[in-house]
């Protein structure tokens, strides 16, 4: 199961600096992601209105949702397919085993899908005696590794080549011990030439949806390997796992989160793939699974609509924050402890497991706005991190020597003859701690800063003493 | 002196970090903003723009320290500040969080609307004519809330081009965040040490003699830094430069 753990973000994150293999295999990410996103965007100079209309779109989409659902609801069925609402992640589990069973399954491929991690679908499935296959690259790297997606386009970010070649020898033992796998294409080749078979063995295939729309009752997925189409088109059940947020009224609008999606998560003009499923498979279809299924989740999302945190649900899961944030590229994904890594980790984490099982994380930002500046659907993220501050603070989560301090300083902030006062003592006492020099390597009570950088010494007296006294004299300006 | 600018009074938010540590940088402001023959007051009332409470989650007391300042620097046509971050706060903030309060609310939108960062105002307000030397190559540092929130890029190039002397050399991801982050470089000092360690990389990288920045508490940051790994590259605020007033020692350095 994946139990959130991100309180021990601190530890955790500290511990991932101090990792090698993950530095090596972040460092890729920022020199690679940052520029791609950039040129796509360069050559579409439209891009900033097409955020604003992305924006428009989920804004309106998210003020009708009722509406939207019951419509799609109404066109699944009418394509012969059926929904299921699930309100939290074990009412998700029940049924898609329940659909599972129904097919007699013993083996279930998967696509990727967020949203099965959310609900732990994987390892639920095999308690169950069902062996779920994952059968995107990244997350067929992970899962023969037992680890957890770390970003959530590339789930295996965190894993560098090297280590790939290792797993795969590891796991893939009838093949040719000596066999050559420097080149990423030779590791790509043998990962699909091992999950060839499985897609015939499968009996139901689970993908995600990353959008799905009403009009049509059509699900859609953004692929790049082909691997989401052979998942749900092979087996004899398709069940797409998908939550409630992400359902768009018209074909139009799926094409205009299209034209925001692939260029803020890889940099693609379009993703190799995307595929439209509506319904199961039809008698004059060539192919297709005979059942179509979509499983809708809500574990929670509802809650916070027409709420502070509303605009967190605008978020089509293009991973660009997390591409853009220097703390994501200092800790990688997992330091942040559940499904959700990065900024919009950082503020989806509290609200779906409550902010005191994620107290650290609406911390872990410097602030820097970068999220927010490259945001397809333009969530303001560090006002939704300062809303989770807030509430740390008046639920009294916010520890209390954090908070008297706070107190005292704001007291002080209040009382402008007391603050120029303790100014005025505050700069003796580092002017003779400092004794001349420029800077301090060790500063009582500042061994968070000192810890990794010097601290500067004041110049000399406070600005404010200075200005009085040469205003007073009619000294020199 | 520009004609418009005569008789005009602009009231110099000092920032915390200005008035405790390098009170230089408020010299030098003052000394550009009457260069371009604005009258400047300081008034007395003012304390720390709230950033410490507002990023902490204690809304009211960033609440009232709002309506204190505002109220401090009423009657002035402009409010000038040297800091991005401190900036950001006034203009954008400050109307966000008093919109509810019907008292306050417009008064924070007047506010916010005479309140500039002070590269911004030299160039957009009182557009200045820089006269100073500074014989460097100089690399600059944007500051996180003065590129996204105040909207400050070209600004203090601008005037740095009008620096008899002054060679630019960008850093490499001009963007990216140094790691300072208030309350943010202490509590996760880990995390904040590998965003400084990248950006004094890329500023040794860019071959730069000095560093320049808007504010102080990226410079702080940055300059500390640079002297923990025994950098030899030099760290002002932009505004020392701009001012001709590069006699003090560099921060962090013994006079």
């Amino acid at each position: 199961m994946f139990v959130p753990n991100s309180n021990a973000f601190p530890e955790k994150s500290s511990n991932a600096i101090a990792d090698p293999q993950l530095q090596e295999a972040l460092g890729l990410l920022r020199v690679q992601s940052i520029p791609n996103r950039l040129k796509a965007v360069d050559k579409l100079p439209e891009f900033e209105a097409l955020r604003d209309r992305a924006r428009d779109l989920k804004d309106h989409i998210l003020g009708h949702l009722d509406q939207y659902l019951l419509q799609f609801e109404e066109q699944v069925k009418l394509s012969g397919g059926e929904v299921h609402w699930c309100s939290d992640a074990e009412s998700a589990r029940q049924t898609i085993l329940r659909l599972c069973r129904e097919a007699g399954a013993k083996t279930v491929t998967k696509g990727k899908t967020m949203i099965g991690e959310e609900i732990s679908i994987n390892d639920f499935l095999s308690e169950n005696g069902i062996e779920p296959v994952e059968t995107d690259l990244g997350e067929y790297i992970i899962q023969l590794r037992k680890e957890t997606p770390s970003h959530i386009i590339g789930p295996a970010i965190h894993v560098t080549k090297r280590q790939v070649e290792q797993t795969f020898r590891e796991h893939h033992t009838d093949l040719e011990p000596a066999r050559s796998l420097e080149d990423p294409n030779a590791l790509m080749a043998e990962a699909r030439a091992k999950l060839r078979d499985r897609y015939f063995e499968a009996d139901v295939g689970i993908t995600g949806a990353n959008f799905f729309i009403a009009e049509t009752g059509s699900t859609v997925i953004v692929t790049n390997e082909g691997n989401g189409d052979l998942t749900q088109t092979l087996p004899k059940m398709h069940i797409a796992l998908t939550s409630i947020e992400k359902v768009v009224p018209t074909l139009d609008d799926a094409m205009t989160l299209l034209r925001v999606l692939p260029r803020s998560a890889t940099g693609q003009e379009l993703s190799v793939y995307v595929t439209f499923s509506t319904g199961p498979r039809r008698q004059t279809d060539p192919d297709g699974p005979k059942a179509f299924h979509v499983v809708l989740l809500d574990n929670g999302r509802s809650g916070y609509l027409g709420g502070p945190m509303q605009e967190m649900l605008r978020c089509i899961r293009c991973g660009a924050c997390m591409d853009h944030c220097p703390v994501y590229h200092a800790v990688g994904g997992h330091a942040y402890g559940w499904v959700y890594p990065g900024p919009i980790g950082s503020i989806l984490t509290p609200a779906l497991v409550g902010v005191e099982n994620a107290k650290h994380l609406p911390h872990a930002s410097s602030l820097c706005g970068r999220c927010e500046s490259v945001c397809p659907v333009r969530i303001p993220i560090p006002k939704l991190l300062r809303h989770w501050r807030e509430e740390e603070f008046t639920r009294g989560i916010t520890p209390a020597v954090q908070r008297s301090g706070l107190g005292l300083w704001a007291w002080f902030a209040k009382h402008p003859a007391l603050y120029r006062f303790a100014a005025r003592w505050g700069t003796r006492l580092l002017r003779l701690i400092a004794d001349g020099r420029g800077s301090v390597s060790v500063l009582p009570l500042a061994g968070g800063w000192t810890k990794h950088r010097d601290f500067p010494a004041p110049q000399g007296k406070t600005f404010h003493d200075q200005w009085r006294a040469q205003r007073s004299t009619g000294g020199a300006k | 002196m520009p004609p418009a600018a005569k008789g005009q009074r602009v009231a110099l938010f000092v920032t915390c970090l200005v008035d405790l540590f390098r009170p230089s940088v408020g010299f030098a402001a003052v000394k550009l903003i009457e260069q371009a023959g604005f009258t400047v007051e300081v008034p007395e009332a003012q304390t720390c723009c709230g950033q410490p409470a507002y990023n902490s989650g204690d809304r009211a007391d960033t609440q009232a320290i709002a309506r204190h300042t505002i109220q401090a620097f009423e009657g002035y046509d402009y409010i000038v500040v040297p800091s991005g971050s401190c900036g950001g706060m006034l203009h954008c903030h400050y109307p966000e969080l008093l919109a509810e309060d019907p008292k306050w609310a417009a008064r924070a939108v007047a506010f916010a609307a005479r309140t500039y960062e002070l590269t911004q105002f030299l160039v957009e307000v009182a557009k200045i004519k820089i006269d100073a030397a500074f014989p460097a190559r100089v690399t600059y540092h944007d500051s996180c809330s003065s590129l996204r929130e105040m909207g400050v890029k070209t600004q203090p190039r601008d005037l740095l081009g009008q620096v008899k002397g002054v060679q630019i050399s960008e850093l490499a991801e001009t963007e990216a965040c140094c790691g300072f982050g208030g309350t943010f470089c202490v509590k996760f000092p880990d995390i904040s040490n590998s965003m400084v360690e990248r950006k004094t990389a890329d500023i040794v990288a860019s071959g730069a003699d000095t560093l320049l920045a808007g504010d102080l508490g990226c410079l702080m940051n940055i300059a500390g830094k640079l002297k923990r790994q025994g950098s030899t590259v030099k760290v002002r605020h932009v505004a020392e430069v701009l001012a001709g007033m590069t006699d003090d020692a560099a921060i962090g350095e013994a006079e």
